[in-house]
């Protein structure tokens, strides 16, 4: 009798597919580009992440090589650049955790106490403008004012009597300089999402609050920081989810080999040992490992904030 | 009701405005400086310290000595073809996938949705990408730059929400007059959906104007080189000799100097000339993945 209703249920399955196809036959033929994209430009490069547990070579493809386990794993946390590798890529993100990801807040704040509406305008057309420069004109720029005859260094050697020499290849200056930049880059239009949260305030808040004798840094304590809570909170989950995720293309364009040692994150190691060392399925086992390891991390920022806050991804 | 504001408000007005305003000058001078030291006079510059706040003497024999390398010129050129052709195949392929995506009542709508939105999870990372290019034929081609990155799927994901919000009544109206699917969209939703299009047009193309890592990667003939690794090799890796030809040495390393500078403002002039047009749809584009993502 089951067995009958599995048939039953297939054949009809295969009827209604057809029938659905049928019907819709124009829209699938449409979507076929799509999926091939996916199929091409993202499922086969997963497939690809098979060669993290082989000994692959290029010659042989996948299905050629031989097959080693976890091997390539256990050398890499074994390995005397672990360490220094994941020291650099967590102060890095910690940095611009710490003071990258409360800068908009802040900023969005600020400028939500500006009454002037087209001054505030103005404030935020300019305070985005540096997120459209190109990532290479950006380091070039930083390369430039940090050089030996650089505009910072000179200032910097004028103010605090610094020495005067190209600061990105003093390590203790490394942090610095790239977490500033970021911040220079990203503030006004990371701002953008807790500006449109702040706009959506309902103004009687304020109003009652302000009858309650509540004042300006109370309203803010006890009216808007409550009111975008959840947005603060979302993005700090997905910025905690790319933790070991450091803006490889940025530290390629301004590390030098004299500040290695501090400058040189997961990514870049994993760029440098591949497209100039070579080691295929060393390097895809570590992009693996640290792809792992942002997933977990999401999984359980999102766990926490579910707990503490109700506010969750999913 | 008027509330009388105290006076430590208004201390923290003033302060605020002038912190603004601070901002403002901190976000723009780093440009300014830019443009003043790429049309200062070279040797000038060189013996200068400190901030500019004009340029020192005027010289535009920086901008000629780009403009007379064919390595910028060249590299305008594959940028232009891989902004145009890159952002015709984003935005046709983004519009078929979110069409797909806002149509109701189809059968396999539900796994191919999954299947798309796995990818914001999942990836193969750069060495199983890198070798899926190359397998695929596409080395030393222009179409490296833009097949890989042919659909963005956030920008899909906010491409579908646009097009859900397009009544039903119009739809219908429109089937009811014979459209097919492709008219449909083509002919109605597309143009309904113009300031979404806009906002994508510009996600996309500021980001191939942007790409230098893909570049990198994939070329290997200089001719194909787009702006931003030319750039990278003046900028990043300190080489102008190819522009400084024909100067004589003790002014070489003054020159090559105002050159950085000029060519920072020629990569950057066409997107600061664009923005005040733009910048109203690059907030709606935010806003909207804001709501919707």
């Amino acid at each position: 009798m089951k067995k009958d209703n599995a048939a039953i249920s297939k054949a009809s399955f295969r009827s209604r597919a057809k029938k659905d196809i049928r019907a819709h036959r124009t829209i699938y033929i449409m979507v076929i580009p799509v999926i091939l994209f996916y199929v091409l430009f993202c499922y086969k490069p997963m497939y690809g992440l098979l060669m993290a547990f082989q000994n692959y070579s290029p010659s042989e493809g996948i299905s050629g090589s031989e097959w080693v386990g976890m091997t390539h794993f256990i050398d890499f946390v074994k390995s005397s650049d672990f360490p220094r590798l994941i020291r650099n890529t967590l102060a890095v993100s910690i940095c611009s955790l710490v003071f990258g990801f409360p800068a908009p807040i802040i900023f969005a704040l600020l400028l939500n106490e500006v009454r002037q509406t087209k001054y505030k305008r103005v404030i935020m057309s300019f305070s985005y403008l540096p997120h459209f420069i190109s990532l290479v004109v950006i380091c070039g720029m930083i390369k430039t004012f940090v050089s030996r005859t650089g505009v910072i260094t000179v200032v910097l050697s004028g103010l605090f009597g610094i020495p005067q020499e190209d600061l990105l290849s003093n390590p203790g200056f490394y942090l610095p300089i790239y977490t500033l930049s970021s911040i220079w880059q990203g503030m006004g239009w990371d701002a953008i999402i807790y500006i449109a949260a702040l706009s959506g305030v309902d103004a009687a808040l304020y109003e009652a609050a302000t009858i309650d004798g509540a004042k300006k840094f109370q309203q803010m304590l006890h009216v808007t920081i409550p009111a975008i809570l959840p947005t603060i909170i979302i993005m700090l989950i997905l910025k905690i989810g790319q933790l070991l995720n450091v803006g490889y293309e940025k530290t390629l364009l301004l590390y030098n080999p004299v500040i290695y040692n501090r400058a040189d994150i997961i990514s870049t190691y994993v760029y440098r040992m591949a497209f100039e060392g070579q080691q295929w399925s060393y390097t895809t086992a570590i992009g693996l490992f640290n792809a792992v390891i942002n997933f977990m991390l999401v999984v359980f920022a999102n766990k926490i904030s579910g707990a503490l806050t109700e506010t969750s991804l999913w | 009701m008027k509330i009388k504001r105290s006076a430590g408000e208004h201390i923290f007005e003033v302060f605020n405005i002038v912190f603004m305003a601070l901002i403002i000058l901190v976000m723009t001078y780093p440009l300014l400086y830019t443009i003043f030291a790429s049309m200062s006079d070279a040797n000038r510059l060189i013996a200068h310290n400190g901030l500019l706040i004009k340029p020192l003497g005027f010289s535009l024999e920086a901008y000629k000595m780009m403009s007379k390398n064919s390595n910028i010129i060249n590299g305008y050129m594959n940028t232009l073809f891989i902004v145009t052709a890159g952002t015709a195949v984003n935005i046709f392929l983004t519009s078929l996938g979110a069409y797909f995506m806002s149509t109701d009542g189809l059968m396999f709508k539900k796994p191919i949705n999954i299947m798309i939105i796995v990818t914001m999870y999942f990836s193969g990372g750069i060495i199983p990408m890198y070798f899926n290019v190359i397998s695929l034929g596409l080395e030393n081609s222009l179409w490296a730059m833009i097949f890989p990155t042919a659909i963005n799927t956030f920008n899909l994901i906010v491409m579908s929400s646009a097009f859900r919000s397009i009544p039903v009544s119009i739809k219908e109206s429109a089937y009811l007059d014979g459209a097919g699917e492709m008219c449909m969209l083509f002919k109605m939703i597309l143009p309904l959906s113009k300031a979404t299009i806009a906002v994508m047009i510009l996600y996309y193309g500021v980001d191939h104007w942007n790409e230098w890592f893909n570049a990198a990667l994939f070329l290997n003939d200089r001719r194909l080189y787009p702006l931003q690794l030319i750039l990278r090799e003046i900028l990043i890796q300190n080489d102008t000799s190819a522009m400084s030809q024909g100067v004589m040495m003790e002014d070489q390393f003054a020159i090559s100097e105002t050159i950085k500078y000029a060519v920072t403002v020629a990569a950057t002039l066409p997107i600061l000339c664009v923005y005040p047009f733009l910048q109203k749809y690059f907030e709606k584009g935010v806003m909207i993945g804001a709501v919707k993502g």
